[in-house]
């Protein structure tokens, strides 16, 4: 590979970084959220509430349900809107944060769901408001599971970035595109995977001993 | 004497698919300030449901539970809030945070009671001296043994100065030594704090060691309350008979045959009227099973014993018992 390649494969790496851990964020401080009204509003639950339940579980389902390929194309004009541009990498972290969104509320709902109900039944007893039951009791006790979940995310927005190379995102996917598949390089391609999966190993690996550290 | 709890004809229904279900059906009882009482019944009976009344964590059906006078129902969810943080609870599987240590278990309710964060700690920590905790309080629950998790549960309930205490088969999840350890616990903190405790559960051994009355519920219906040596010694109710019979009884030599079972109190447990009995009339009996303990401080005993088989013999042996002042009754195992 010639030296111009190895530097463009750096850059690569960095762009990949930088829109997989912007867009986990985002997706974190939109998802999050969502996630926790998911797991509240439910049937039985503290805040039990069917239209918001019914809204925004539509809502998540339709985006879910999307392939995130058609999802790239379809936010072009939004992604204008909001960065300017719709190629490069940071016009890509707009679809990638938008994409893992309802990902990432599903899976809080899913951790929340795991915590004890007797936890928020002696948290009731004690005269704790709905609010505070989910801030001081439900969301500590379901960190560990948060936090795994939180690497599977990352991973995830990891391999989704690579598809943003597809409409101009930028990052190891891009490289992979250009110089692997349209121009029959091999050994670039086959590099920027071998790259990709030791990313994807390292996030999960990261975010499993996190959470076991955290686990009390 | 001023009533802590009062429940007038409490019922609970609970609707689904398959149908209606009814755990409570007009139950009426009241509790009193200071006394520790005990709502026995068989699993499924209705007493967790019956307790969690008690704070309204289950809405009723009908009727009224009343808290120092005041009707619960009528409470809006602020109140209710307030009002819990007088009625502590503690339960079978604990329902401490795993993620966090003990101190920080305990001044959870101090938190909810927006108390600032150098007194919840002092307040913390004088809890878990009563619990004989203090040594643990960086440590999480993970690490402690069942017995001491219960003890930090106990430590949070007190934390809020409660009126009283509710404990939902608190010691259903512990061996035999350490229910007893939690036992004592709880009886200690009634005497010194003058604190209302209400007991619920399946094992009669736990309402004979520290209850002063006991209520038995059986399938959502209150078949009898009094006090317990009252209940103990003269059960009314087929439930309260079944539940003071002695739980592992030899079988009867003959399975038609018929039990007796003798109730003493502290007068006559010194006397051996069964070798009395013997060396009088000349009849053998069987016994099947015989234990003593402490209630309420006086010394109880029950005997089960098999009669003989014939019908004149077994005359005469009920006649001693009773001429002797001991309390009777027939049993089937």
């Amino acid at each position: 590979m010639s030296a111009y390649i190895i530097e463009t494969i750096q850059r690569g790496i960095l762009e990949t970084l930088e829109m997989t851990f912007c867009a986990s964020l985002l997706a974190y401080i939109f998802g999050l959220p969502i996630g926790v009204a998911l797991y509240a509003t439910a049937k039985g639950r503290l805040l039990e509430n069917r239209l918001v339940q019914l809204v925004l579980g539509t809502l998540v389902n339709i985006c879910r349900s999307l392939p995130f390929l058609i999802l790239l194309v379809l936010l072009i004009p939004f992604t204008r809107l909001v960065t300017g541009s719709s190629i490069g990498t940071v016009a890509s972290i707009v679809p990638l944060t938008v994409g893992a969104i309802p990902i990432v509320a599903r899976m809080v709902e899913s951790s929340l769901c795991e915590v004890q109900p007797g936890i928020i039944e002696a948290a009731s007893a004690m005269g704790a408001s709905p609010i505070y039951i989910i801030l001081h009791f439900i969301l500590p006790e379901a960190t560990p599971s948060l936090l795994l979940g939180a690497a599977i995310n990352i991973a995830t927005v990891l391999g989704y970035s690579a598809m943003a190379g597809v409409i101009g995102g930028g990052g190891l996917g891009a490289i992979a595109l250009q110089y692997g598949y349209y121009r029959y390089q091999k050994d670039v391609l086959w590099t920027t995977v071998a790259i990709l999966v030791i990313m994807v190993m390292l996030i999960q690996e990261i975010g499993g001993l996190i959470a076991k550290k955290v686990r009390k | 004497m001023q009533h802590v709890f009062q429940l007038d004809k409490v019922s609970k229904t609970y609707k689904n698919d398959s149908g209606e279900f009814e755990a409570l059906k007009d139950v009426t009882l009241s509790v009193e300030e200071g006394e520790i009482f005990g709502i026995i019944g068989m699993s499924g009976a209705g007493k967790s449901t019956l307790v969690r009344t008690l704070n309204r964590l289950e809405e009723v059906t009908s009727g009224t539970v009343s808290f120092y006078g005041q009707d619960l129902a009528g409470l809006k969810p602020k109140e209710l809030r307030k009002v819990r943080r007088s009625i502590s609870m503690i339960f079978q599987s604990f329902n401490l945070l795993q993620q966090r240590s003990v101190i920080e278990n305990v001044m959870q309710p101090l938190r909810i009671a927006k108390l600032p964060a150098a007194e919840r700690r002092e307040k913390a920590m004088e809890m878990l001296r009563i619990v004989g905790l203090e040594d643990k309080k960086d440590a999480y629950p993970s690490r402690l043994s069942g017995g001491q998790r219960q003890r930090v549960a106990i430590a949070r309930a007190l934390a809020s100065d409660p009126k009283v205490l509710l404990c939902d088969e608190a010691t259903s999840a512990l061996d035999p030594k350490i229910t007893g350890e939690i036992l004592e616990l709880l009886q200690k903190i009634n005497r010194e704090r003058k604190l209302t405790i209400v007991i619920i559960t399946h094992e009669m051994s736990v309402v004979e060691k520290i209850c002063d009355r006991v209520a038995i519920i059986d399938q959502g219906v209150l078949a009898e309350v009094g006090e317990v040596k009252e209940v103990f010694s003269n059960p009314g109710s087929e439930a309260a008979k079944k539940l003071v019979f002695p739980s592992n009884p030899f079988d009867p030599t003959e399975p038609d045959a018929k039990l007796i079972r003798l109730v003493f109190d502290g007068q006559s447990a010194g006397e051996p009227f069964i070798a009395n009995m013997v060396k009088e009339t000349g009849i053998a009996v069987t016994i099947l099973s015989a234990n003593t303990r402490s209630v309420g401080g006086i010394g109880y005993g029950q005997i089960v014993l098999e009669l003989p088989k014939d019908e004149h013999d077994r005359q005469v042996v009920t006649e001693f018992f009773r001429s002797r002042g001991l309390v009777i009754s027939e049993v089937t195992p």
